[in-house]
């Protein structure tokens, strides 16, 4: 399985550090650098590379753990689930409807308070059924209680996957995790990655030491039933403050991290945004375009910037307030979208600086990039160009959403063919 | 597989009990008794794997009447928690995390609407893997802890409040009860045994005969139930021994594919006795008695032993049908 390639040299004959990974092989990589003792698996495009380089790895002896396909996600959930309640490290990787098929399990899983990391690799929701990335599978479990972190590069993924396991397994916290890369823009893309040593990794995470594992010796109820809402707020309110300490425990783990591999990670990262007076607000692999498009801007002499979000929940609203407050304009790009609403996370960002005294006057709405839409980067300026001109009042604020005229009148052909037309 | 048994009287019925007096269950559940006698067998490690249903209730924050280990997981997926849980102890204990004294044994533990209906995906995908488990179903025959709807394991002529006898529809419901047992045998499960409460020996044997074999093994415990069936609870026993002494359920097993029956009445009692005792069944007896009705399920019944006799050289004295 072509999952890896050795980097010789730049090209220009010097040493690179790194191989050619895609971010499936990054992921897969991450979870055996984990040491991780389980994965339940079940495929589904564009995820089983991952499942399927574990499954190569179990089996050629490369890789001390058991792996077991399942006969569905919600099952492949529910094992996973059962096996962290039973002290076992966890890691198991879906997509798109298989993240939806699953969804009344991550809610017990992280209900169960059982720590483990799910890859999610984004592919838009059926129907119409489509292969290519959009966000909202993975944000139809924000409200999970799963942790989520999500990725811009293949390097990121194995990072945040290690990551992942500390903040998930950490007895402050004690919650499940998502790992979220871009299906194909990441996916299937090969990027050079360093992969930690795993020394470094065994120091950096330690074996997973469950509290209450099911035991013969000591017997524990698990899941069990309640009767009376109180005891349910309770116990809901326990999981929401659990997961606003991950955000501490993250940069914990993220300061460990950088001293041992070097890589910084926060819960949100900021590109020029010094000076930055337009700020667009971007998560996972097309933040890349964003980035150029803020390089762009520059250029012309508009002082552009962008904030990544890394981390999705906990929500970082500390993090951002502090990098968006004093800005002229802010726009939050989803690529994803809530038929009726708009956009996910731009009201999230919106809340989050509602109270904030010298807010952006401007937060504009963007969708874009829904079921994997390529971007031009004249649409990703587009949006700078729009916030400015709302900005500054020569046009009214409302919804972007992106669509290329040269797209529209493929949609249009087709449109006319399906109608019977020619 | 090992044919000595420790249990040849009720008196060799184990004295420990790990399910402690005093639950949340009904008065006469026989789901609860199953339970409690399944345990004996088993002994004190057992990790215990709920789908939704009437058990689910048993164990309620901060409570449970188990000495042992439970999980209740969702409606459709026990056989799935299973195997994490399984997969689990045997990777730690492979990987020297575990002492081998902490390994237990696994055991779902659902009603029919999880066994028959909607956990049937991942029942078949356990069966498939061969996982090494016990599934315990209580067969209620229908879905009790939501007031008693039909499930695919409601009988023809049963009352539920999903199937209602009215005067369009005067059988209530008219579809036969799945066969389970059928199903996981044809999968290739190396032990399927049905039981009684009332037929402790049988039961306690079944149990402990299973736990030789290594993979699925399915037990469908037949679990009076006095709120959906309308009887009292005191009658719990009575009625399921009715249930087998008038055939409607057959003691058996399967032992690597190969069907027993466990005990063969040498007659049976007309199924009338057993129907008539229960309210979900009294719209066949009044405001008159539904004649055809109750033949249909006498036949059926006469066809099974006739059947099952011929496959096994037996043969039982059954009511007129005609």
């Amino acid at each position: 399985m072509p999952t890896e390639g050795d980097l010789a040299d730049d090209g220009g004959g010097h040493a690179v550090k790194g191989k050619l990974l895609t971010g499936n092989a990054a992921a897969a990589s991450a979870a055996r650098l984990a040491r991780v003792d389980y994965i339940p698996a079940y495929p589904i495009t564009p995820q089983t590379e991952i499942i399927e380089t574990i499954a190569d790895w179990v089996r050629e002896g490369t890789m001390d753990a058991k792996f077991v396909q399942l006969e569905s996600e919600h099952s492949m959930m529910t094992a996973a689930g059962t096996a962290s309640l039973a002290g076992a490290r966890v890691f198991t990787a879906t997509s798109s409807q298989g993240l939806l098929y699953a969804m009344e399990m991550l809610y017990n899983v992280s209900g169960w308070r059982a720590p483990m990391v799910l890859v999610n690799v984004s592919r838009a929701l059926a129907a119409p059924i489509v292969l290519e990335p959009d966000h909202n599978d993975v944000l139809a479990a924000r409200d999970s209680g799963f942790i989520q972190l999500h990725s811009e590069t293949c390097q990121e993924v194995a990072d945040m996957v290690l990551l992942a396991y500390r903040v998930a397994e950490d007895s402050r916290v004690m919650l499940p995790a998502i790992v979220n890369l871009d299906g194909f823009y990441l996916s299937f893309t090969r990027e050079r990655v360093v992969l930690p040593d795993q020394k470094g990794v065994d120091s950096f995470l330690p074996p997973y030491q469950p509290p209450h594992p099911l035991r013969a010796s000591q017997p524990v109820a698990k899941g069990t039933a309640v009767m009376e809402g109180f005891v349910y707020s309770y116990f809901k309110y326990n999981m929401h403050a659990a997961a606003v300490r991950a955000k501490k425990v993250f940069s914990e783990a993220a300061r460990d991290y950088k001293e041992l591999f070097g890589r910084d990670y926060g819960p949100v990262e900021g590109y020029r945004l010094d000076d930055a007076e337009y700020v667009i607000v971007m998560s996972n692999s097309f933040t890349t375009l964003g980035r150029q498009a803020v390089n762009r801007m520059r250029e012309r002499g508009v002082p552009a910037g962008l904030l990544k979000l890394r981390m999705v929940r906990p929500f970082p609203t500390e993090e951002v307030v502090a990098l968006l407050k004093g800005r002229k304009a802010a726009a939050v790009f989803d690529q994803n979208l809530s038929p009726g609403s708009g956009g996910i996370l731009f009201p999230e960002v919106a809340a989050s600086m509602y109270h904030v005294r010298d807010r952006p006057q401007t937060i504009l709405p963007v969708v874009g990039g829904l079921g994997g839409k390529q971007l031009t980067s004249d649409e990703m300026t587009s949006i700078f160009e729009e916030m400015i001109a709302v900005n500054s009042g020569s046009k009214p604020l409302a919804p972007m959403f992106l669509m290329r005229s040269e797209e529209m009148a493929k949609v249009k052909r087709a449109v006319a063919l399906a109608e019977g037309g020619s | 597989m090992s044919t000595a048994t420790r249990f040849r009287t009720l008196k060799d019925m184990p004295k420990e009990d790990y399910l402690s007096a005093g639950n949340t269950m009904c008065a006469g559940c026989g789901g609860i008794l199953a339970v409690r006698i399944f345990h004996k067998v088993l002994g004190p490690n057992v990790a215990w794997v709920n789908a939704a249903g009437c058990m689910t209730i048993a164990m309620s924050y901060p409570l449970s009447p188990l000495k042992s280990n439970w999980i209740y997981t969702a409606f459709a997926s026990a056989p799935a928690g299973a195997q994490g849980v399984r997969d689990a102890l045997d990777v730690l204990v492979a990987k020297g995390k575990l002492p081998v004294s902490e390994d237990m044994k696994v055991v779902v533990v659902t009603g029919d609407g999880a066994a028959y209906g909607i956990g049937f995906q991942s029942t078949a995908g356990a069966i498939d893997r061969h996982l090494d488990f016990y599934y315990l179903c209580y067969d209620n025959e229908a879905y009790g802890n939501t007031g008693f709807q039909m499930s695919s394991s409601t009988p023809y002529g049963s009352a539920s409040k999903t199937t209602p006898p009215t005067a369009a529809n005067p059988i209530g419901n008219t579809h036969k009860k799945m066969d389970l047992f059928e199903v996981w045998r044809a999968q290739g499960a190396p032990y399927v045994a049905t039981l009684s409460n009332s037929h402790g020996v049988d039961f306690l044997k079944k149990v402990e005969k299973g736990g030789t074999v290594k993979g699925p093994k399915l037990y469908i415990d037949f679990a009076a139930c006095p709120t959906g069936w309308g009887y009292d609870p005191k009658d719990s026993i009575e009625l399921e021994k009715l249930a087998v002494q008038t055939g409607v359920w057959p003691l058996k097993e399967a032992v690597d594919g190969v069907v027993k029956h466990t005990l063969v009445p040498r007659s049976l009692l007309p199924v009338k006795e057993y129907l008539k005792r229960q309210e979900r069944f009294s719209h066949l007896f009044e405001p008159a008695e539904m004649t055809d009705v109750i033949r249909t399920i006498q036949s059926s019944v006469n066809a099974y032993w006739a059947e099952a006799g011929a496959r096994e050289g037996f043969s039982v004295k059954v009511p007129d049908s005609a």
